[in-house]
């Protein structure tokens, strides 16, 4: 019989590491990467999928990790903000084209909602042909699920171009 | 010469943490402590009759349950009224836990406290509270019609009459040579930060103290608050306001009952206790803003100036008055705007309804006040056949009139006295932005795809910086490195930026030396808070005068030490030098070092400041009479008055006439906010209260049923704007330096959204030709408009009969 209190082991490849925890079958992804596991970088700010603050890359899709169970995703690979950057081999860190390009554009305020804008917006810039120039449909369509109260998306826009642009400089 | 720092869009230093997953948000803070959760009120108005936990203390992981009945002391009383005012003549305020009865949906009722929040909601669940349910009043009609009260003992619903008026109003309308009256609603909104509240508190049981995060915009006063409510002594309270994931208002409110309900029970258990408040706790039991009734009565002569101007406003307060009038007083003072008024008297009542608290939501009462002049003008302009811009600019405040008084009292006390502007100039350039004098052609060129075009515009004047105080406290390390501290928070406004340019400029430091913390009382233990677009003013001038102090003090050592005058010294680079004399310098970690004469040398730097290291003189003592050992100084800055910055708005809407969906597309903004510290944060802040004034113009309300349920109590059906909302917005800049502050500082966080409502509402008017006197508006409500025969009609053109 399966209740609220059953636990279940569980095996997950977090941001290239795997990590092995027991959790409730009820818990939701977002608490245990946020509690469990103690990767505070993903935020929740709706708690029903409708915000996309709570956004990671599972397998490398983008989910709304506050609308899955944590089982769900046993033996899968999670990526989260904090697995964004690169390790440079020096014990420094190589941001992501997506990270250097909020910094550069002035598209975070508080900063709560970044984490899911930089998760869709990395994954939507990595599915696309990094050599053409990204459109302003293609901008919107990245940029368009995710809320942010403090910047009113005209610097986040910018940032997706930059991104784009300094993706396809490292494509050349 | 160190790089010019000050009015440089610099990077903000606190966006590496941020992007990397390392800021520190409440909930961020405090793994495995206890977790609290609230049954509250599903009623909007009942009576409490019993409490039956019985059955929730056999779940596993159950703490502690409580109720009303356990609170003692000033705990057991009601929640501050944080700001008195003699016309708020009922005053109300609930208690921590509701004590007999509810006045809204969302109060809280019953804290429980388990080891993880999963089980404390499942103990929630169990709990059972027994209600008789009482009449419910919602909306500002309701109230003022009074079939029902609030509050037992406030049988007209009227908390407050706030009532100013600069001449005899009655014979100025009865003078003037036309007059009209019209009648307008705007409805309620709300902050809606991407964070909500979260309280983490931690009772150190041998120290006796108590340490408290919580994401609020005045950390200093919610450690007022606890020390007098948990009966402790203020030393023994700690209250940190970490990374805040916005705020724009509904964080100044203080102290939150779970403000005060987390610490005390983290006491009584002697174990953390951590609450992070879930979205749709945030819609019921937090705050709200805007809903007013307005009814203007305008006097104005044959070229359409203002000649007696009096509003009748009807403000929902919710169920509570813990901010006190703060935002009808608001409206009241700034509704007047960029404008010469000669007689004006403004009455609003502050009523009582079933619902969530009312208090400042970014712009504070500004948007309503707005929207009533700026709609004033547009049906003056209407009713005389001329151009909506031209009959601001004849009613505009002169570049000559100031500081001009406009003999009213503003929300700090004080007169509303403009210190400086060039209204005229706001005008010409939004004119030139938004290409005001050539509408007809995009109107035709908008007609020929099947779309109905219209422009608006709304100018404001925003009172920014009150009072009291803010302080600063800078102090240089001996390696260097520059510590600045201010006890008001952050909510993404990039102080740590800004005030670190402020002290690099001031001090002529590498800002990558520069350190900036804010609320934090650990660190800084005098403040306000964040409110009012205030912060730049209020603690950048106040760091900028304690950095003063410190370059006074490290220019007075150095000139011992190279035995110059101070005249001959300056500092570049953190290098203090003889002017024009290279070689003879002295770094400022060292005039650090020097500053704090030692005994002991714990490492090379304090070396130098031993009583061995070089001559001294044998006639004075180490630390002068009158000098404090250290590099370091507080200042406060406190203003006479208010500073006032000043903008103008247009909107271009295209209407499809099938769908009736509204776009805006185009958007400028004309923005004075006096000099500015960091264009790229000043234009981000600009973006962002665009965003929220669309967002207040088309899509948000708060949808409260006859019973006062809110029926859009999440994301799902409360419309905040996505990216696909929100226009482009072009943004031209005047400065007009503030004369009341060093810095020549005027506040910019508030700005962006105030002009919103008015502007939209203006340009929706003028694409479909029908009157519109109530906001939000939404698709449905234009088609029903302009489908009704009785809509009021009103011309299109600019100059056209009605």
């Amino acid at each position: 019989m399966t209740d609220v209190s059953t636990e279940r082991a569980i095996t997950v490849t977090v941001n290239g590491v795997a990590r092995g925890t027991t959790v409730p079958v009820r818990r939701l992804l977002s608490d245990a990467l946020r509690h469990d596991l103690e990767l505070t970088g993903t935020h929740v700010g709706c708690e029903h999928g409708v915000c996309g603050a709570c956004t990671v890359l599972v397998d490398g899709t983008p989910v709304r990790s506050c609308l899955v169970l944590a089982v769900q995703v046993d033996g899968k690979a999670v990526t989260t903000v904090e697995g964004l950057a690169r390790d440079d081999g020096r014990g420094g860190e190589i941001l992501h084209p997506v990270q250097e390009a909020f910094r550069e554009c002035h598209a975070l305020q508080c900063g709560f909602c970044t984490p899911g804008f930089l998760m869709t917006m990395a994954a939507g810039l990595e599915a696309r042909d990094a050599s053409t120039d990204i459109t302003e449909e293609e901008v919107d369509e990245i940029v368009g699920g995710n809320l942010c109260r403090c910047t009113g998306y005209a610097n986040i826009k910018k940032a997706c171009r930059h991104a784009a642009g300094l993706m396809k400089e490292a494509a050349r | 010469m160190t790089t010019k720092l000050f009015g440089e869009p610099v990077r903000r230093r606190e966006d590496l943490r941020l992007i990397t997953g390392r800021g520190r948000y409440t909930d961020d803070i405090g793994h495995g402590a206890l977790a609290a959760a609230f049954v509250r009120s599903p009623y909007a108005h009942a009576r409490i009759t019993d409490i039956d936990v019985d059955g929730a203390l056999d779940v596993e992981g159950v703490v502690a349950v409580y109720t009303y009945e356990d609170l003692v002391g000033p705990m057991a009383e009601p929640l501050p009224v944080l700001i008195p005012h003699p016309q708020l003549t009922a005053p109300r305020t609930g208690y921590p836990l509701a004590r007999d009865v509810v006045q809204h949906v969302g109060e809280a009722v019953v804290m429980v406290v388990a080891t993880d929040r999963y089980v404390a909601e499942d103990v929630c669940d169990r709990i059972v509270v027994s209600y008789e349910e009482l009449p419910v009043v919602v909306g500002v009609d309701a109230a003022r019609a009074a079939a029902h009260a609030v509050h037992e003992d406030v049988p007209d619903n009227v908390a407050a009459r706030h009532h100013q008026e600069t001449g005899d109003v009655e014979a100025a309308l009865a003078a003037s040579a036309h007059t009209l009256s019209f009648t307008q609603y705007i409805e309620r909104s709300a902050c809606m930060p991407m964070e909500g509240k979260g309280v983490h508190a931690v009772w150190d049981h041998d120290d006796a103290s108590l340490r408290v995060h919580t994401s609020t915009q005045a950390s200093t006063s919610v450690r007022a608050a606890i020390a007098a409510k948990l009966q402790l002594s203020l030393e023994k309270v700690e209250v940190v306001a970490p990374d805040v994931g916005g705020g724009f208002g509904v964080k100044i409110v203080h102290p939150w009952p779970e403000e005060l309900l987390v610490p005390m029970a983290a006491i009584a258990l002697g174990q953390p206790v951590h609450w992070a408040e879930d979205r749709r706790e945030h819609f019921i039991s937090s705050a709200h803003e805007r809903e007013q009734r307005q009814e203007i009565t305008v006097g104005y002569d044959d070229e359409g100036r203002v000649t007696a101007l009096d509003v009748r406003g009807w403000h929902d307060n919710g169920a509570y008055t813990p901010y006190g009038i703060i935002v009808p007083i608001v409206t009241a003072t700034q509704l007047v705007g960029p404008y010469a008024i000669p007689v004006y008297r403004v009455r609003i009542d502050s009523v009582y309804t079933n619902t969530v608290i009312v208090t400042p939501y970014r712009g504070a009462g500004r948007p309503q006040g707005c929207y009533a002049m700026e709609r004033t003008m547009d049906r003056i302009a209407q009713d005389l056949g001329l151009d909506r811009a031209e009959v601001r600019r004849r009613n505009l405040i002169g570049k000559d009139q100031f500081p001009y008084d406009h003999h009213l009292t503003f929300q700090d006390g004080r007169p509303v006295i403009y210190d400086s502007g060039d209204y005229e100039g706001l005008l010409d350039k939004l004119i030139a932005l938004v290409g005001w004098d050539s509408m007809d052609a995009r109107r035709e060129e908008a007609a020929s795809r099947g779309k109905q075009l219209g422009v608006g515009m709304a100018m404001y004047v925003e009172g920014t910086g009150p009072g009291p105080y803010e302080g600063g406290h800078v102090q240089v390390l001996g390696s260097g490195k520059v510590l600045v501290s201010t006890g008001l928070t952050s909510q993404g406004q990039g102080h740590e930026t800004a005030f670190a340019q402020i002290v690099a400029h001031e001090l002529g430091v590498p800002i990558e030396d520069v350190e900036v913390t804010t609320g934090d009382t650990r660190r800084f233990g005098y403040a306000v808070g964040t409110f009012a677009s205030r912060a730049a003013v209020m603690s950048g001038n106040a760091i900028a005068l304690a950095a003063r102090g410190v370059r006074a003090k490290a220019l007075r050592i150095a000139a011992d030490v190279l035995e110059a005058d101070v005249e001959d010294l300056e500092i570049d680079e953190g290098l203090v030098q003889v002017k024009g004399t290279p070689g003879a310098s002295i770094p400022l970690r060292t005039v650090a070092v020097l500053s704090n004469p030692l005994r002991y040398a714990f490492d090379e730097a304090a070396r130098q400041a031993t009583q061995f290291a070089g001559p001294g003189d044998d006639s004075k003592p180490p630390v002068a009479v009158g000098d404090a050992p250290g590099l370091e100084h507080v200042d406060y800055y406190s203003p006479i008055r208010s500073t006032f910055a000043s903008g103008a708005h247009a909107a271009v809407v295209e209407i499809d006439p099938t769908t009736w969906e509204i776009d805006v597309v185009d958007y400028a903004v004309v923005h004075d906010c006096g000099n500015i510290v960091n264009p790229m944060i000043v234009e981000g802040q600009v973006h962002g209260g665009v965003a929220q004034g669309v967002g207040g113009a088309l899509y948000e309300r708060m949808a409260y049923d006859g019973d006062g349920q809110l029926q859009n109590a999440s994301f799902m059906d409360f419309l905040m704007p996505y990216a696909s909302e929100v226009p482009d917005v072009v943004i031209d800049h005047q400065e007009t330096p503030s004369p009341l502050n060093p810095l020549g500082l005027k506040g910019a966080g508030e700005a962006g959204v105030i002009p919103g409502t008015a502007c939209i509402a203006s340009a929706i008017e003028d694409a479909v030709g029908r009157r519109i006197a109530a906001m939000p508006i939404s698709p449905t409500e234009l088609y029903d408009l302009v489908r009704d025969p009785d809509a009021e009609r009103v011309p299109t053109r600019e100059g056209a009969p009605a």
